[in-house]
């Protein structure tokens, strides 16, 4: 998927390009990227907030140094090249959060610096900003990272109140209930984000809770309906219309074939 | 002698990379459909964490002698790049039989948060070379049985039915929570074993 200047011509608005990372193309529960630090350091709100902000700056500063680099940087080597200047945000944010935020930087630790090798911020670097011009690059990564730091303080905020008792530091539960220490466990990370993807699941599947008719996300199941004859454009794979595998496909490209056969005899 | 034994064990089951450290998730999620695959994965990561810490801890030396802490970042990731693309070459001419079974992980493995974590890890440890070196087998052994461990449970999980919004992710990560739980039942056991 080299970049392709082609692709440039159908520019998509700038809003449309911003929302789609909020709930559409969600990073985190969506296409299911990021999920090391989604989980690892959603124990407390302050560092699922200061986790996702630090994503997003070096989202949207490497997808503008990235589009305006993408004429210049020849397709063969553009991955080594995205993930240089990806590291240099990240030092810049690391130095950043060092000398203003220090209990940020303690509570964060290994896990900033591995925002390098987040699959978020090299997969938009290469989908989208390695396409687009400046500004949708910058309009791209500002959705997507706010997307990212929703489900991030979302998750953290479940985490903190079950499992602390606490929101941003401030006790809310009431002292007579014990807090599930097992939340803020690593099993507890696991659990909750299953239970918030099965949730968004849960809402996309019923339409009556939505505000708005949010486009079904193609993207898991792009191939799937690529596949399939009808290409409703659903994608859904618990629609039986939908469901046909390769399999069924097959066998009912055999069994025409066969009738072809027997026809063209008679 | 026991320090190394409790480095190796602790970084195995109680700092276990993927279910206590949240690293390496994507491979960990990704690949762990198969067993075999979970396997060549798991061995592949071993592999590459041992190596990476070979090259990046002397390249931190450097780094200290010259000032320039603040590349850690960037020098790691493009030495561990460079390293799993000449490692893969190597594999292909000289071992192709071990390239047919590894090879196909291997590019994977160069944006694995847990190479990259183990690396920055050894350095904000502390560790001597060979401590380090043994931490990083201890991590990625601790990737390969989380890794195989998970790939017998998720077989379990796709012969039952779950309610339909839980089908795929959300049960699998339920299954990851569980698995993780039994992992907590570690977490004293090497101070008990090694008085650490």
């Amino acid at each position: 998927m080299a970049a392709n200047p082609s692709l440039t011509t159908d520019e998509p608005t700038l809003a449309n390009t911003f929302s789609k990372g909020l709930l559409e193309e969600n990073p985190a529960l969506r296409q299911m990227l990021g999920l090391c630090p989604t989980l690892a350091v959603t124990t407390a709100v302050t560092n699922g907030l200061g986790m996702g902000m630090a994503t997003t700056f070096v989202l949207v500063c490497s997808g503008v140094v990235v589009s305006l680099l993408r004429k210049a940087i020849p397709s063969s080597v553009r991955i080594p090249a995205f993930i240089t200047i990806i590291a240099s945000f990240v030092t810049l944010v690391m130095m950043l959060v060092k000398a203003y935020l220090p209990a940020l930087d303690e509570a964060l630790g290994i896990y900033l610096p591995l925002i390098v090798v987040n699959c978020i911020v090299l997969g938009r670097a290469e989908m989208f900003a390695s396409k687009h011009g400046p500004l949708q690059a910058a309009a791209d990564g500002a959705g997507m990272g706010l997307g990212f730091t929703i489900s991030l303080s979302l998750m953290s905020a479940i985490r903190e109140v079950l499992g602390a008792g606490t929101f941003l530091g401030v006790r809310v539960l009431p002292p007579f209930v014990e807090p599930m220490i097992i939340m803020v466990m690593p099993a507890g990370g696991f659990a909750v984000l299953g239970l918030l993807i099965a949730a968004s699941v849960y809402l996309e599947q019923h339409p009556r809770h939505k505000h708005k008719v949010v486009k079904r996300s193609t993207q898991p199941s792009a191939s799937l309906c690529a596949a399939c004859p009808i290409n409703c454009g659903i994608g859904d794979p618990t629609n039986e219309e939908c469901a046909k595998d390769e399999f069924v496909e097959m066998l009912e490209a055999a069994v025409a074939a066969a009738k072809k056969e027997k026809e063209g005899d008679a | 002698m026991a320090s190394y034994a409790s480095i190796l064990f602790s970084m195995i089951l109680v700092n276990n990379f993927v279910l206590v450290k949240f690293l390496g998730i994507c491979p960990f999620l990704g690949v762990s459909k198969k067993f075999d695959s979970a396997v060549g994965m798991g061995c592949a990561v071993t592999l590459v964490m041992v190596l990476a810490i070979a090259v990046t801890w002397p390249i931190q030396q450097l780094l200290y002698a010259w000032g320039l802490e603040y590349l850690q970042t960037i020098a790691f990731i493009l030495v561990i790049a460079t390293l799993v693309q000449l490692l893969e070459m190597a594999i292909k001419r000289y071992l192709p039989p071990l390239h047919a079974s590894l090879g196909v992980f291997l590019p994977l493995i160069t944006t694995n948060c847990a190479v990259l974590g183990v690396a920055i890890l050894t350095i904000d440890e502390g560790y001597t070379y060979p401590e380090a070196l043994v931490a990083g087998l201890g991590a990625g052994l601790g990737f390969l049985l989380a890794m195989v461990i998970f790939s017998g449970v998720r077989r379990r999980v796709e012969e039952a039915e779950p309610p339909e919004v839980f089908q795929g992710m959300p049960i699998t990560l339920i299954s990851a929570a569980i698995t993780a739980m039994s992992f907590m039942g570690f977490s004293g056991v090497i101070d008990h074993l090694f008085g650490a």
